[in-house]
């Protein structure tokens, strides 16, 4: 193989695992080494640079850096990473003085953000301290998008949402509330320099089965539509006896709210078997806790309507045959209910931009854009968050809005939308001394800690009661200790090896081989430890000054315990601080020059 | 944070040996050696084999004197028996212990000033007797443990760390051996475990004194440029002519012998070591020729390694002694001390 290129951002970057699988990138070890230190605020603005909601993402996040994390190879559970953000918002101070605002000359450039979801409010966040007009056009009378009207608020506290969605706001754009945007024509009339869509996916699919749309329909509900009347007061209760077609996790929310104003007997009915279900697994077994019940292989024939009452539902009971693509028919079944949740997907709704405006749409009413820069065939037009390319998740909404700020800054100074500023790394040794690192090294073997959940006999009390109680100060020490610091890099120097085999021997998990170079898969065989996990990259070093044979190393199980370097009588090991140097809008101009110090320095 | 001890990490992909064991189970405490120190490597070896020998910990006893090298026993197999000696002693203790019980596998660990200097009239006894052990000498050079003096193992011409050469002759271990009637001799290199590790097996299967000079450079005091036992040195001047092959019993019995020029020394065990490749002429069992061979290489200024010499015809101490076939220490006690009346009885034949 060839060396390593180690010089190459992208390297180091996979390896911390949780950070190459967040959409936006977030230090995660970084922010999490700050909570262990205390500095509850340092670790909040360090996770805002990127994900710009940490309270709410620390309870709601999809977590693609959970099933990521390398202590899932190490101990089989993640780091709890998701519950320690929360940490960090729960116990900010005010940090209110260390967030950017509007500066007082402006750069002359309006944009428009239609929507005030987490991606529009992104753009803002972006946007507003470089001297944009901002403007948002919202429909509703409060900021949020699907983060206010499709999450409950025993998930999603009023107040945190309110204060970050406000922090944005107070930044100094200009928002109008309960003003949708109908006409794509009209906005564009209103010469602003730039238009960001960040509207979501806020139509919910139907399901046309007999019965639908007989007498009984206002008994049957669209998910997201039910869950939003719900947040604004409009729905206050439900039958006893509920089903909730659909398995995603538009359904744990649905099911978890029928418990709270009137469902006591809720059933979720799903199509195909458990292992196939949208919902993230956490939030089904915080369903079941609240004695949900999850029926599997049953396939939904039609709503069952007597005398003009919704009675119940006949579904097909299917069996499926391996890897679940075809099912048979076992049996039919009526169950009987007084209110159906439909909640099997949610999708665009772009009837209000005019198809004769230069705005291309293709085949499934999605517009044509960049998949990179997020510009429209308009463009000066850029789409973001589920608006582009259907329901994700916030996390992606927010990452798809930095780089549309990006594109947007771009595109208003006159410069190349398609020349993406360089990522950026530094590495810095972490030695302190003889042994001794600037981190703490020593693995930790904490189980991963089970979250706290308001008592069942409590919980269903109030809507808005909170279910998840949070990290108390024990369950944090030990959480952040379980983190294996991934961003602090093996880094090696083969000019320097001597070839003793010290750090070979000391390897708990056997990752570091010498041998004689070969294609990867031919070396990945030869390793102390075969190196079998393919999605994990093998490092290969330069030829080594005395044999020319090359170091090799499995980066899957690496523990970052430092042993390595702690061994290596010519330091040709090190261990190294990997930060990732993300741009964002107006911080470098397309050379890869700074145009200003990052927000906040880390530690 | 200060030195962490090696974790044990759950998920790790380990290996287990036929007793169910992993390496980790054939590990020690961490070495306080310094880093990149070659006895730590050989220590990493030791582990290894004993490991891929299934051998269970309880039956190990591992012996050592004073020095950098008589503190690794403590590295490796935790569970085993353990003794640490006043220095250069390392010897008699292990012919003690050997006597009271022969059951055990007896590693011991010296360096080249507990054995060639303050010891080495303990190891020419030892090799003399042929007691059954195996004795790793971890052999740099030097008195690392009070700064780099040179040691008895230096060459001439080698040069300290402030620049001074040696100009005393050095004392060679294997020919030492040769000389004392040594019956297993080999040389190997801390840095090449794939050498070190089957020579180490073959010296656990040998019936009797199985001493392995192992190069193992000071990485603080004798890893420099003129140095005749530094990492880069042996990179370059080590010749491995004599390549060996050990072929443990069970293994044997399945394996189709091979009918090419191998020569092979079928071990008391059963077991099986098959010399790849020797020179033209040379012959493991002829002690005249190993002589030779080894002083013209020296000569040359190179450092042969392998197993030099090998004598599977020879009585270990306890064949010599005429000792019986079980363990003293599990001899019963009335047999062992038959009492007063047997004594008196004794004496009286020498009245």
């Amino acid at each position: 193989m060839q060396p390593t290129n180690d010089q190459d951002p992208n390297y180091f970057h996979q390896v911390v695992d949780c950070q190459w699988a967040c959409p936006a990138h977030t230090d995660v070890p970084g922010y999490i080494r700050l909570i262990a230190q205390g500095r509850f605020d340092d670790a909040y603005l360090l996770n805002r640079e990127s994900n710009v909601f940490p309270g709410i993402l620390g309870r709601v996040c999809d977590r693609p850096c959970e099933p990521a994390c390398r202590r899932t190879r190490v101990d089989g559970n993640p780091v709890a990473i998701c519950r320690l953000k929360r940490v960090a918002s729960d116990l900010k101070g005010d940090i209110a003085a260390s967030l950017p605002t509007a500066p007082e000359v402006k750069n002359g450039k309006r944009v428009a953000l239609v929507g005030a979801g987490p991606a529009s409010l992104t753009v803002a966040n972006d946007l507003v301290p470089l001297g944009y007009d901002v403007t948002i056009f919202e429909k509703y009378d409060k900021a949020g998008g699907l983060m206010r009207v499709n999450i409950p608020e025993f998930r999603l506290p009023t107040e945190v949402l309110d204060a970050e969605t406000q922090a944005i706001i107070d930044m100094g754009a200009t928002i109008h509330y309960n003003s949708p945007v109908d006409s794509m024509r009209e906005l564009l009339d209103q010469d602003f320099d730039a238009i960001f869509v960040g509207v979501g996916a806020p139509k919910g699919k139907e399901l046309e089965l007999p019965g639908r749309h007989d007498d009984a329909d206002a008994h049957i509900h669209i998910g997201i539509e039910w869950l939003k009347s719900v947040a604004f007061g409009h729905i206050e209760s439900i039958g006893e006896r509920v089903l909730i077609i659909g398995v995603g996790n538009t359904a744990m929310d649905c099911c978890r709210t029928s418990r709270r104003i009137g469902g006591v007997d809720v059933k979720v009915m799903a199509r195909r078997p458990r292992e196939y279900f949208k919902a993230s697994p956490w939030e089904l077994d915080d369903a079941e806790e609240e004695s949900i019940e999850i029926t599997v292989n049953h396939s939904p024939q039609r709503f069952v309507i007597d005398e003009g009452k919704l009675v119940g539902m006949e579904f097909d009971v299917v069996e499926w045959d391996e890897g679940a693509r075809h099912s048979r028919v076992r049996e039919t079944v009526v169950i009987p209910c007084d209110d159906v949740i439909l909640a099997i997907g949610q999708e665009n709704a772009f009837d209000w931009i005019e198809r004769d405006l230069g705005i291309e749409f293709g085949e499934w009413e999605t517009p044509v854009l960049d998949e990179v820069t997020l510009q429209s065939t308009l463009p000066h037009v850029f789409f973001g968050g589920d608006a582009a390319f259907g329901p994700k998740n916030i996390i992606w909404a927010v990452a798809h809005a930095h780089q549309a700020a990006i594109s947007i800054d771009q595109f208003c100074r006159g410069e190349d939308v398609a020349q993406r500023p360089p990522l950026g790394m530094t590495l810095a040794s972490q030695k302190m001394g003889m042994t001794e690192w600037s981190y703490h090294n020593e693995y930790n073997p904490s189980p991963r800690q089970q979250m706290h959940h308001v008592e069942l006999t409590q919980r269903f009390a109030a809507l808005d009661l909170e279910v998840e109680l949070g990290f108390d100060a024990e369950q944090t020490a030990r959480e952040v200790q379980r983190c294996l610091n991934c961003d602090v890099q093996t880094a090696f120097k083969a000019h320097l090896c001597i070839e003793c085999d010290a750090c070979i021997d000391i390897c708990p998990v056997r990752c570091l081989t010498i041998t004689t170079n070969g294609d990867e898969a031919d070396l990945r065989t030869r390793l102390n430890a075969p190196a079998v996990n393919a999605e994990q990259a093998i490092y290969v070093s330069a030829p080594l000054p005395q044999t020319g044979r090359v170091m090799v190393k499995d980066e899957n199980v690496c523990v970052h315990c430092g042993l390595c370097a702690q061994r290596c009588p010519t330091a040709a090991w090190d261990m190294e601080k990997f930060e990732l140097d993300i741009p964002y809008a107006g911080q470098y101009d397309i050379l890869g020059k700074s145009r200003t110090d990052t927000i906040l320095s880390r530690s | 944070m200060s030195s962490p001890t090696k974790p044990l990490i759950p998920l790790a992909v380990l290996p287990k040996n036929e007793l169910g064991l992993t390496v980790r189970d054939y590990e020690g405490a961490m070495s306080t050696l310094c880093a990149g120190c070659g006895h730590d490597s050989v220590t990493a070896a030791i582990t290894q084999m004993f490991f891929e020998l299934s051998l269970p910990p309880r039956d190990i006893a591992k012996l050592s004197g004073i020095g950098c090298s008589s503190k690794t026993p403590t590295y490796f197999v935790r569970g085993a028996h353990g003794f640490n000696s006043a220095h250069g002693r390392m010897a008699t203790i292990a012919t003690g212990a050997n006597a009271a019980n022969r059951e055990l596998t007896y590693i011991g660990i010296s360096g080249d000033g507990d054995s060639l200097s303050i010891g080495i009239g303990h190891l020419a006894h030892l090799m003399r007797r042929n007691v059954n052990m195996v004795y790793v000498l971890e052999n740099n050079g030097v008195y690392g443990l009070t700064k780099g003096q040179f040691s008895a193992s230096a060459d001439i011409g080698s040069r300290s760390k402030r620049g001074v050469p040696n100009v005393v002759a050095p004392i060679d271990p294997i020919m030492l051996g040769l000389s004392m009637g040594a019956t297993f001799l080999a040389r190997s290199f801390s840095g090449d475990k794939a050498q070190l590790i089957p020579l180490l097996k073959a010296a656990v299967a040998h019936q009797g004194l199985a001493l392995i000079d192992v190069i193992s450079p000071c990485v603080t005091f004798n890893d420099h440029e003129g140095s005749t036992k530094s990492y880069r040195f042996m990179r370059e001047h080590e010749v491995k002519e004599i390549e060996t092959d050990f072929v443990p019993w069970q293994q044997e019995i399945s394996m189709p012998h091979q009918k090419d020029d191998a020569r092979e020394v079928i071990m008391h065990d059963g077991s099986a070591v098959r010399f790849r490749s020797v020179p033209e002429g040379y012959d493991p069992h002829d002690r005249q020729k190993v002589e030779e061979y080894i002083r013209e290489r020296h000569d040359r200024g190179e450092i042969a390694t392998g197993l030099l010499y090998v004598n599977e015809n020879s009585s270990d101490v306890h064949e010599m002694n005429n000792t019986p076939e079980i363990a003293l220490a599990k001899v019963p006690f009335a047999k062992l001390c038959p009492g007063s009346s047997a004594l008196a009885k004794l004496q009286e034949d020498f009245r």
